[in-house]
């Protein structure tokens, strides 16, 4: 299970390294949210796999008996998962400005803040 | 004693809470200034406290470590609050002339002091996924900020970097992944030990996700675009504190890390960052040379200096981290008052392009002076602060024959006299090309107290600094012995109870 889901993980992250290098910001951030979730796998796989043991505690029991899910990761995997959806969020609102101020989703051709040379100023 | 490693935390959330509610008045940007204020002396409790017990450490809500997450204070982080805490105070007075009414209900006060506890938080943080944590409460207020205003330049440097900050964020996120599979732990002292039993070349993987992470924050080669593309867009006040305190917080963990989890082959990974420290003060500085934008060129600087503090840390001896500690306390005063002085200038000669400015010198004698005491400190000229903390890092790099560095050190020291000669030509001493006579007095007397005192009191810092560095060096040689020998560190951490 574990060797399949680093191999899910590879080709996230390889289409979304393939998305971001697109010069358009729309792909760059879907890419982003690609990786960023393979991220969340990582964290995820890293706590290691255990089938059909959640982590409860029996009733009249002060501990869970015999082998449990470790249930840290996925604490972990949802914080970081809330905490990136308010970046993408803010993303792309602001990706959604830049086109209603520039017109143009191209990274290279957002030159207001570093003109090319004097004329352009 | 928790309250004393946790009020510089909460003190800016409560601000930032009650400055919401008052957005609306005027009254919000003094609650603002009376938040930071108290963060002030929070942190300089929490410091004497440091210096007197040594580490100290509480365990939130009652979970001890390694399981709970536990805020922590050495030397290094208590100065670090410290200096957070002034430069927030000084850019807080700073903002009663510099934001307007608009900005201020859009809520930049309340931005602004979340910022700030994001900064402290991850000063004061002992476990690395709560590190990851406060950098996104940090990040998300500085995106806020950095677009506030919504002038079409601020949209343009927000996009690239809110982009750059987010793939940083995600390696971040990764490497911590990595490092909890290969060690079962994210407690930052129990993973200083736990990684003896890690595989060094897994471990060198490792150390490389946050070295690239940490080094996009940090603005190191060659991942600091995105700093000369943003920092000179936002409104003065807000470049100033960005300036000051964000990359500085990637440096910390830089430091904190490479000091102490990844130790385990310094030939590899910090010779690594000595190359990584020589390139950014390099192409900092000659990025900065062909700048001809106020804010630009003072942008560029920050890169060039970042490269100094990883020399010390790349160094990786004591002497090396004295001069770290020392640069990042002497820089973050510098710099935000360079920009500080950026905004005073721009405001009253019309523009930051120093080709449309000029003749400060002769109408504003006084902005002069403030100006040349951080610009020549920042070039590391005698006796002020940026002399010793360059003279410290030479010495560091010669006692271990690192003639290569010293050489990189001292020449972008002169190109540094270089960049601020220009500025100083250009802004201060040529006439203005319209022919005005730009003056403090065009500005109304409660603003320009706003704008002037803060400055005059982050350079009469500089000066104390370079006049007495001797008290200040102890303190560094303290937190320095702290970072190499992190045992305290650990048993503080690990014998932390509620």
């Amino acid at each position: 299970m574990e060797v399949l889901l680093a191999l899910v993980i590879g080709v996230m992250v390889t289409c979304g390294v393939y998305l971001m290098l697109a010069p358009n910001m729309l792909r760059f951030l879907f890419g982003l949210v690609l990786v960023s979730t393979a991220t969340n796998l990582t964290i995820f796989v890293s706590g290691r796999l255990t089938e059909g043991h959640p982590a409860l505690v029996p009733a009249g029991h002060d501990a869970p008996i015999g082998v449990v899910a470790n249930a840290l990761p996925q604490a972990l995997v949802l914080t970081a998962i809330v905490i990136g959806f308010g970046l993408f969020a803010f993303t792309i609102a602001l990706v959604l400005r830049a086109w209603t101020t520039m017109r143009t989703m191209d990274p290279n051709e957002m030159r207001l803040a570093e003109p090319r040379s004097k004329d352009d100023a | 004693m928790s309250w004393l490693l946790t009020a510089p935390i909460a003190i800016p959330f409560v601000t930032g809470v009650l400055a919401f509610a008052l957005r609306h008045y005027r009254a919000g940007a003094y609650v603002s200034i009376a938040g930071c204020a108290a963060l002030l002396v929070a942190s300089i409790l929490l410091m004497s406290e440091t210096i007197a017990q040594g580490v100290v450490a509480a365990p939130m809500g009652g979970w001890v470590a390694p399981f709970g997450i536990i805020i922590v204070a050495d030397i290094l982080s208590a100065i670090m609050v410290v200096i957070t805490a002034i430069i927030a105070l000084a850019v807080a007075v700073y903002a009663l002339g510099d934001i307007d009414a608009t900005m201020e209900a859009q809520g930049y006060h309340t931005m602004y002091n979340i910022l700030i506890a994001g900064v402290v938080g991850s000063f004061l943080t002992g476990d690395l996924f709560n590190l990851y944590v406060w950098f996104e409460v940090m990040l998300i207020s500085s995106f806020g900020l950095m677009v506030l205003g919504g002038r079409a330049e601020q949209i343009d440097g927000g996009v690239k970097y809110v982009a750059l900050n987010l793939v940083s964020t995600i390696l971040f996120l990764g490497g911590t992944g990595l490092l909890y599979g290969a060690t079962g732990t994210l407690n930052m002292a129990d993973l200083s030990t736990a990684v003896a039993d890690v595989d060094d070349g897994l471990l060198t993987l490792i150390a490389m996700l946050f070295m690239i992470s940490f080094g996009v924050k940090a603005a190191l080669f060659p991942l600091f675009f995105w700093l000369p593309a943003s920092y000179h867009t936002p409104s003065f006040a807000v470049s100033a504190v960005f300036a000051g305190l964000l990359t500085k917080v990637g440096v910390y963990a830089l430091i904190r890390v490479f000091t102490l989890i990844f130790t385990h082959d310094p030939g590899f990974t910090h010779t690594l960052l000595l190359w990584i420290a020589g390139l950014t003060m390099l192409t900092g500085v000659l990025g900065a040379a062909a700048q001809s934008d106020f804010r630009k060129i003072l942008s560029f600087h920050i890169v060039s200096q970042i490269g100094y503090m990883i020399m010390g840390l790349a160094l990786f001896t004591p002497l090396g981290l004295v001069g770290s500690v020392f640069y990042l306390v002497h820089h973050i005063i510098v710099k935000a008052n360079l920009f500080l002085v950026a905004g005073v200038a721009g405001r009253i000669a019309g523009d930051s392009e120093l080709s449309r400015i000029g003749g400060l010198y002769k109408s504003t004698p006084l902005l002069a002076v403030l100006f040349v005491i951080p610009a020549f400190s920042l070039a590391g000229f005698p006796p002020l602060s940026g002399f010793w903390a360059k003279f410290v890092l030479v010495k560091a790099s010669l006692e271990i024959q690192s003639w290569m560095i010293a050489f990189v050190a001292l020449l972008v020291g002169l190109l540094t006299i270089y960049s601020m000669t220009k500025i100083w030509g250009q802004a201060f001493w040529e006439p203005h090309p319209d022919g005005r006579e730009p003056t403090l007095k065009s500005l109304p007397i409660a603003q320009r107290r706003a704008l002037i005192w803060p400055i005059a009191a982050l350079a009469v810092m500089t000066i104390i600094i370079g006049l007495f560095p001797g008290g200040f060096i102890a303190l560094a040689e303290r937190g320095a012995h702290q970072l190499l020998q992190p045992a305290e560190y650990i048993n503080a951490v690990m014998e932390a109870r509620p």
